[in-house]
């Protein structure tokens, strides 16, 4: 900022940038080019949005549970920042999804009026929250392996999936490091946190097998260059989880082996279906109904 | 919800604009590290930060109100203690 007077510098009442507080939001999509790269088949595009935003969109809402419900009101806020996190991720990837396979749908058409066996999410997301540690276990898996996949999206050959990867990076980061505080303060704390958080990571890690499972849909836009190999997060999952887990003084599970790709396929359970009915009442119950 | 037991933290936060850190709020927290993170959760979340400081409550020793007209009424007919004889240039804003 050169200006003439030192004065004006500090006084600079151009556009928002006159608030003290709370500027210089910025638009994860601007100037980013929204066509279809080249020799990318839009229903798989559309398909593999879908699988991203619902895993965003589905774990959001249960960490939206945890509100009224927390231990500690300030735990209750930092739960509802991850949660927002991932609904953000879920909008611009629904929104991309619904444009990317030309059935014109919006983020609220793909959010509130599909069925169960629509949604493409892992089944880690969907299942019930348990107690705080059972919930910091999960967070801890599912932002590890968020965090890697999206380390790699950002290499994307969709312009549109690399710019959420790069805003998504900072802050599934932040979730890793979070929940990788609670599960090292309760694994490493009283008698009682420590077997709590060893049963929230047992009930858990038989879900994580599917997170390291291609989907057809996966591979064939793992080979066009736009999506990642599951496959190829596996390492990296394992070495944080040992990491965070040797930390917590407990006891590493052996690497996931990697199974079906449940989820991807739209085979869900009926926790899926419990939460749908929840996040999807408001929309279905007043259809002209606007926020 | 039951009253924490966690001890309480001021919060202090630098934003993008402004030279120093300004006191912002207060929080619980069970130690140092979580009450950073908290105060990153609770007074950060409108894109306001660059810094943050959280220090215990209980560090604070403050001015009392009862303390208050032998603290500061003696500055107030002091009014040679501000440089009021200097010329203002006209494109000086908020003096």
């Amino acid at each position: 900022m050169s200006t003439g007077n030192a004065y004006e510098a500090l006084n600079d009442a151009a556009g928002d940038a006159r608030w003290a507080y709370g500027t210089g939001f910025a638009d994860p999509l601007a100037g980013v080019d929204t066509r279809l790269p080249d020799g990318v088949d839009g229903a798989d595009l559309g398909a593999y949005c879908l699988m991203l935003g619902d895993d965003a969109l589905v774990m959001s809402h249960r960490l939206q549970e945890w509100v009224t419900r927390a231990p500690e009101l300030e735990e209750e806020v930092a739960l509802a920042n991850v949660a927002l996190d991932l609904l953000g991720q879920a909008r611009l990837l629904l929104a991309r999804a619904g444009q990317a396979d030309g059935s014109g749908r919006g983020e609220d058409d793909l959010a509130f009026h599909r069925e169960p066996h629509e949604f493409r999410g892992v089944l880690l997301a969907e299942a019930e929250n348990g107690d705080f540690a059972h919930t910091m276990a999960r967070l801890l898996v599912f932002s590890t392996w968020r965090l890697a996949l999206l380390d790699r999206l950002r290499a994307s050959r969709d312009p549109v999936l690399a710019a959420v990867a790069g805003k998504g990076v900072n802050e599934v980061a932040y979730h890793r490091d979070y929940a990788a505080g609670w599960v090292v303060r309760l694994g490493d704390g009283t008698a009682l946190s420590r077997e709590r958080m060893a049963a929230g990571l047992a009930a858990v890690w038989p879900l994580t097998g599917e997170l390291f499972a291609a989907h057809e849909v996966e591979t064939r836009l793992v080979a066009a260059g736009v999506a990642v190999d599951p496959a190829g997060l596996r390492e990296e999952f394992g070495a944080v989880l040992r990491q965070v887990l040797a930390a917590a003084t407990l006891d590493a599970p052996p690497l996931p082996v990697p199974g079906a790709a449940a989820g991807r396929s739209g085979e869900h359970t009926g926790a899926l279906r419990d939460l749908l009915a929840e996040l999807q009442g408001v929309a279905r119950g007043l259809p002209e109904a606007t926020w | 919800m039951t009253g924490s037991s966690w001890p309480l933290y001021e919060v202090f936060v630098r934003s993008k604009r402004g030279l120093n850190h300004v006191h912002v709020g207060s929080l619980h927290a069970a130690d140092d590290e979580t009450a950073l993170r908290h105060a990153r959760d609770l007074y950060t979340r409108r894109n306001e930060g660059v810094s943050i400081w959280v220090v215990r409550s209980a560090h604070i020793t403050a001015s009392s109100p009862q303390e208050k007209d032998p603290f500061f009424a003696p500055s107030g007919d002091k009014v040679y203690r501000h440089p009021t004889f200097y010329a203002i240039p006209d494109d000086v804003p908020h003096m």
